[in-house]
């Protein structure tokens, strides 16, 4: 079974700040990680080749310092790393992010399975996964706690919903995205982490991809960033005192007065 | 301290470390209290590769030897001392394969040690402790196979472990040299274990009876030869001692650690009893005590994977001071902690419970100071 999983690189968000003029993340000097959705989307892929053999391929969009979460990844066990890095590429939004992770995948070769996380830690879009998907004309499913089942032909998941789980079957190839319940991603072993020290990562431009210029990048992206602003709070909250059931009985007046009762 | 570790060895030990801190500590009570084994401990270890530190590579092991499974042992230990023997002790059951055995059971074994196979060792009988040559178990040749008959006591990882190297009489008239080391796989018929004991400290480690009884191995297990066993063991011992210095000084830096942290903290007389200067005395004994310890046990280590011949002396010299200084530090992390050290809501009466094993096993203090003294008018 040849499995592709997409990680991102992102900052480490124990110890990340905001720009409170920029309303922006403040990266430099923050600790990278690969997002922790898609450790879970590692530790399924290594799971499935233990149990069925074959190869699991990550492969990251990013600057060139996003070579170090592919190391991590190999220090974890995967087969191969490959990073897609190039001026091309930056400012993408999730459609154009997607699309040339797709291209990178139809160039890796035959895949049977492609693994995301959910969506990655900084941003919350949860799009590129499904992205890829369409671009590859794959069927898909999101938000995955479970692999029930899988052959050479198929795969039967379990997919979260808010009250319990739907069970879905597609035919290989096909995309997941996982989310935490899925599994307990593993430490690194200390051949992997030998293995990352020495392995070069191989980097793909855009010109090794076989892609519509026109769709990557900025370029690419329709989406436009307007503004961020963080959401004002100017609650002002009441404080009752008193013993505990003059406090109930001033809380009651309250609320009747308001009509929320 | 600069110990000038090479890139592989921080490796080793910031891997250990974080098992250690990520999977052991939240385990470490639940583990006293309960004295099971730590399987869930011994997979992650096995899975990160921290079985092949001290395995050759040809035989599915890692660049390393002693000194890197003494990093591990030193790690591992700093959390819960108990939880780490059942590590150290499995390189004390492979160290035999490693050094006796011939390609044929280094072929067979050492690759399954290497994946997380539990070894165990077993020497130490109710009449032969000190006096290890006064083993009562015997091995009665019977055509190919030896019979073996007789009781192994405390054996670390017994019943847990796959592969046991055990040492027993095959000539009782010669005494020592009459002793053999056979190799013997658990699930073999007439081999059983005993109750397991119920200790005062390293309660997460597994210490049971081995019991033979008409137990018949075949007469290609036996490590080197006839007659070797006592030798097996002796140059076996030589070599893992530091693994128990390891372990001394891992417990004695968790107790300086928990000191550390607990001295800022705790205030009596409107300060930090950090500010004390009979509290920061006490302090920078054991610091300094166990920075001593490490050195000594480091460069025993590093001299052992040399290829350095004679070691006997500085691997006596590291365990017996290492677990010195363990019982003392130990025992004055629980005097800074006063009332609240006594208790077992706080980490370090365990560790002063764990020490006290480490100053016992794998030859007494007492029989380390006469090994030392033996050799100092050797010339």
């Amino acid at each position: 079974m040849n499995i592709v999983v997409c990680i991102k690189q992102v900052p480490d968000t124990n110890e990340v700040k905001i720009d409170k003029k920029t309303n922006t993340l403040i990266r430099k000097g923050v600790a990278s990680i690969i997002n922790p959705y898609d450790m879970h989307g590692i530790e399924a892929g290594l799971q499935l080749r233990e149990k069925l053999g074959g190869k699991v391929t990550v492969i990251s969009m990013g600057p060139a310092q996003a070579e170090d979460v592919l190391k991590q990844a190999i220090s974890l066990g995967v087969d191969e790393a490959i990073l897609l890095s190039d001026r091309a590429f930056a400012g993408a939004d999730t459609l154009a992010t997607s699309y040339t992770l797709a291209m990178a995948i139809e160039k890796i070769g035959i895949t049977d399975l492609v693994i995301c996380g959910k969506q990655a830690i900084d941003g919350d879009t949860a799009q590129v996964g499904p992205g890829i998907a369409e671009h590859l004309h794959f069927p898909h499913t999101s938000y995955v706690e479970e692999i029930v089942d899988i052959n050479e032909e198929s795969i039967r998941v379990k997919k979260k919903i808010e009250d319990g789980f739907e069970l879905i079957e597609m035919q290989l190839p096909a995309l997941i995205t996982v989310i935490k319940e899925l599994n307990q991603p593993r430490f690194p072993f200390l051949r992997g982490i030998f293995r990352s020290r020495e392995i070069e990562i191989p980097i793909w431009s855009a010109d090794d991809l076989d892609l519509d210029k026109a769709a990557i990048g900025l370029d690419g992206s329709p989406t436009q960033v307007v503004s961020i602003d963080t959401p004002r709070v100017d609650v002002e909250a009441e404080v009752f005192s008193g013993s505990p059931g003059e406090q109930v009985e001033e809380l009651l007046r309250e609320l009747s007065r308001q009509k929320i009762f | 301290m600069e110990y000038f570790l090479n890139e592989k060895q921080k490796i080793i030990r910031d891997l250990a470390h974080r098992i250690a801190e990520e999977k052991m500590a939240p385990l470490v009570s639940e583990y006293d209290l309960s004295g099971d084994f730590p399987w869930d401990i011994v997979d992650v270890l096995a899975r990160s590769d921290m079985f092949r530190v001290f395995i050759p590579e040809k035989y599915g092991g890692v660049p390393g030897g002693i000194f890197e499974m003494v990093l591990v042992t030193e790690e591992l230990s700093k959390v819960c001392g108990g939880i780490s023997l059942s590590y150290t002790a499995s390189a004390l059951g492979t160290m035999p394969i490693i050094l006796f055995g011939n390609e044929e059971q280094k072929t067979k074994y050492l690759p399954q040690m290497a994946e997380g196979t539990i070894a165990a060792f077993a020497l130490t009988e109710s009449e032969a402790g000190s006096d290890a040559s006064n083993i009562q178990t015997t091995a009665e040749k019977d055509g190919d196979y030896y019979i073996l008959n007789g009781t192994k006591q405390w054996i670390t990882n017994g019943g847990e472990a796959e592969i046991y190297t055990v040492i027993a009489m095959t000539d009782k008239r010669k005494g020592a040299r009459g002793a053999t080391a056979f190799i013997v796989e658990k699930g073999n018929p007439g081999f059983s274990f005993g109750v397991k004991e119920d200790k005062m400290g390293i309660r997460a480690s597994t210490t049971r009876e081995l019991v033979f009884d008409n137990c018949r191995v075949h007469k290609n297990s036996i490590l080197s030869r006839p007659g070797m066993g006592y030798i097996v063991a002796l140059k076996t011992l030589d070599r893992t001692r530091p693994g128990v210095g390891a372990q001394a000084l891992g417990i004695a830096q968790g107790a300086i650690n928990a000191c550390l942290d607990y001295t800022r903290e705790r205030e009596q007389f409107g300060q930090a009893i950090s500010n004390f200067q009979v509290i920061r005395h006490m302090l920078a004994d054991m610091a300094m005590q166990n920075e001593a310890a490490r050195s000594l046990v480091y460069n025993t280590a590093r001299m052992i994977d040399a290829g350095v011949r004679e070691f006997n002396r500085e691997s006596a010299m590291c365990k017996c001071f290492a677990s010195d200084v363990a019982m003392k530090v130990t025992t004055d992390a629980v005097q800074i902690f006063g009332g609240y050290g006594y208790m077992k809501d706080y980490p370090v009466e365990k560790m002063m419970r764990d020490a006290k094993i480490t100053q016992i096993y794998e030859g007494t203090n007492q029989i380390q100071r006469d090994v030392i003294a033996s050799t100092l008018w050797k010339k």
